[in-house]
């Protein structure tokens, strides 16, 4: 089967500076794929490349099969990609907006969808207002509506919920998971891994430009394996308990466990220690700890490679 | 795949180009006033000045009052100007808001950019030329000796600083290098291309000069189409022409195609 996006061992060098390494990709059409990273990861350069806007160093990217160089035609009509730079163009209105760039991917005539695409963005309302009399957030609906009036199979959104209110988030998503639901290729980027988590089935984790984790999100928390078991306690735990402890501040104690039967064997031995336990939490490791614990495990000179695609 | 509606889109390259082209004309359109009118007025504030200090004082061609003399070459000025401020100041203010990204993700090809940018700014060209000309026919209507020559010295002249503006626009950075370029290379060739005098009247050196500049060529050539006379045969204005228009286009045509300053 062709990937809906091939990333082909991409590097992209400025002067010295290297922004991708070496990078190897490969997203299934139909994916919910989260790319995440801290700032300057190489997230946008690689996006650009896929969007045709930066031109990679080495390697090749291919979009349902069509290289971004050699076939770009193809290649760009198969994509949309919604930018990180919240920008706009000031001379026309909403829906000028939207024809003009149907009309630039060749279709003529696609009101209907272009009248779907408002409305299930929330911006039917807003047809005919000039894109400067805008607000921030109905500018990035904008942003998204242009990248989807092509209807392409593939859709990469770059951080689109950057600064963005709840409700937006919300229609937003919900457009998007429809989409994704009816075959759409999906690759997000975003600050909120909470979101990641929720909506991405598998994710790319890059560092100094590198892919450093590349797995099904649940492989990826389950490499957090087991609970977190946070607790007051009101002596000093046995040492057989404190061998778990990954965390202690402010008299809290928090410990990673393997299994929740383990939960039982700890309170058991506090208690034969005469240590008593307060405020007691278990929870599970979330995006946010697999991703802080890898940021700062990598070494960027030793990249730990994920389950290839 | 799950969905007929994933399945890829047919895609016209005419409308796409006929898009493009048609956003760039009402981009310039939409803003008339300054794009349009501004201009205007402009070139007849040069008429009404030079044109009526200077009509008794100068005949440049035998038969031909000065004023009438004046009026094409202003029209082309007005032409040329406007040709270079539309393709140029589209493309720096796109790039410096950010918005040349629904340029450069759609799938257009440098030879579609190109040609929409271009044609718009001949048409802007055209359309303040022709302004230019309504107005300034109240003050002496002049001749139509070749009114085909009129008519291919507006397109090339327009073509050519559509070419400049594109180069120029995608060069820039910044609004002050354009303006730079705007001031320090189109206004001088344009000033000192014979707009409001015949290069016969100069010192023999300054002719020299004034034959090594385009400009010269196409306000020469434009004005023979008025008064079927001129410092050179049309033919050689129409051939220098052809050469400068390749010339701006292949330079324009080869930064697109590089993503020259557009895809890093």
């Amino acid at each position: 089967m062709t990937a809906a996006i091939q990333v082909n061992s991409v590097s992209k060098r400025y002067g010295s500076l290297v922004a991708l390494d070496r990078v190897d990709l490969a997203v299934e059409p139909g994916e919910f794929f989260g790319l995440l990273g801290p700032n300057g990861a190489g997230k946008t350069t690689l996006i650009s490349i896929i969007a045709g806007l930066v031109r990679a160093s080495s390697g090749a990217v291919a979009i349902m099969g069509h290289d971004v160089v050699d076939d770009f035609r193809a290649a760009r009509l198969s994509v949309g990609v919604v930018p990180q730079e919240l920008t706009f163009d000031p001379f026309f209105t909403v829906r000028e907006t939207l024809t003009f760039q149907s009309g630039y991917f060749g279709l003529a005539g696609n009101d209907a969808w272009i009248d779907e695409v408002l409305e299930n963005l929330g911006l039917a309302t807003r047809s005919n207002t000039n894109t400067r009399a805008l607000s921030g957030g109905m500018k990035r609906r904008l942003l998204v509506a242009q990248a989807l009036v092509h209807k392409p199979p593939v859709i990469v959104l770059d951080e689109p919920t950057a600064g963005v209110d709840v409700e937006l988030r919300q229609t937003l998503w919900n457009f998007i998971r429809r989409l994704n639901r009816e075959g759409h290729t999906i690759v997000l980027t975003t600050h909120y891994l909470e979101e990641a988590q929720a909506l991405c089935g598998r994710i790319a984790m890059l560092k100094a430009g590198r892919v450093i984790a590349l797995d099904t999100t649940r492989a990826l928390l389950g490499r957090l394996a087991g609970l977190q078991l946070t607790m007051r306690p009101g002596g000093t735990p046995p040492a057989s308990v404190l061998a778990h402890r990954i965390d202690e501040r402010d008299g809290l104690l928090t410990l990673r466990l393997a299994h929740s039967d383990e939960v039982a064997r700890v309170l058991a031995e506090c208690a034969a220690a005469g240590c008593a336990v307060h405020d007691l939490e278990v929870g599970r490791a979330d995006l946010e700890d697999v991703f802080l614990q890898l940021m700062a495990d990598q070494p960027a000179a030793d990249p730990l490679r994920g389950v290839a695609a | 795949m799950r969905d007929a509606a994933v399945l890829p889109v047919v895609s016209s390259r005419s409308v796409a180009f006929r898009t493009l082209l048609t956003k760039e004309v009402l981009r310039f359109w939409k803003v008339s006033f300054q794009t349009v009118a501004a201009p205007v007025l402009t070139a007849v504030l040069y008429l009404l000045v030079f044109g009526q200090v200077l009509k008794d004082r100068v005949e440049v061609f035998p038969g031909v009052s000065y004023v009438a003399f004046l009026i094409p070459g202003l029209v082309m000025m007005s032409v040329l100007q406007n040709a270079f401020a539309n393709s140029s100041s589209s493309l720096i203010q796109s790039k410096i808001m950010g918005s040349l990204v629904f340029v450069l993700l759609p799938p257009f090809s440098h030879w579609q950019i190109f040609g929409a940018y271009v044609l718009a700014s001949v048409v802007r060209g055209l359309v303040v030329g022709l302004g230019v000309f309504v107005v300034a026919v109240w003050f002496g209507p002049p001749a139509f000796e070749a009114p085909g020559w009129i008519l291919v010295f507006a397109l090339t002249g327009s073509a050519m600083l559509g070419a400049l503006g594109v180069i120029a626009g995608i060069w820039s950075d910044k609004f002050d290098q354009l303006a730079a370029f705007q001031n320090f290379v189109v206004m001088p060739a344009t000033f000192l291309s014979g707009v409001f005098y015949s290069v016969k009247g100069l010192p023999a050196f300054w002719q020299a000069v004034s034959h090594l500049n385009p400009f010269f060529y196409v306000i020469d050539g434009f004005r023979y189409g008025f008064f079927a006379q001129s410092d050179v045969s049309p033919w050689v204005s129409l051939a220098v022409m052809a050469v400068a228009v390749a010339i701006t286009a292949t330079v324009a045509l080869s930064l697109l195609a590089r993503g020259y300053k557009m895809r890093h």
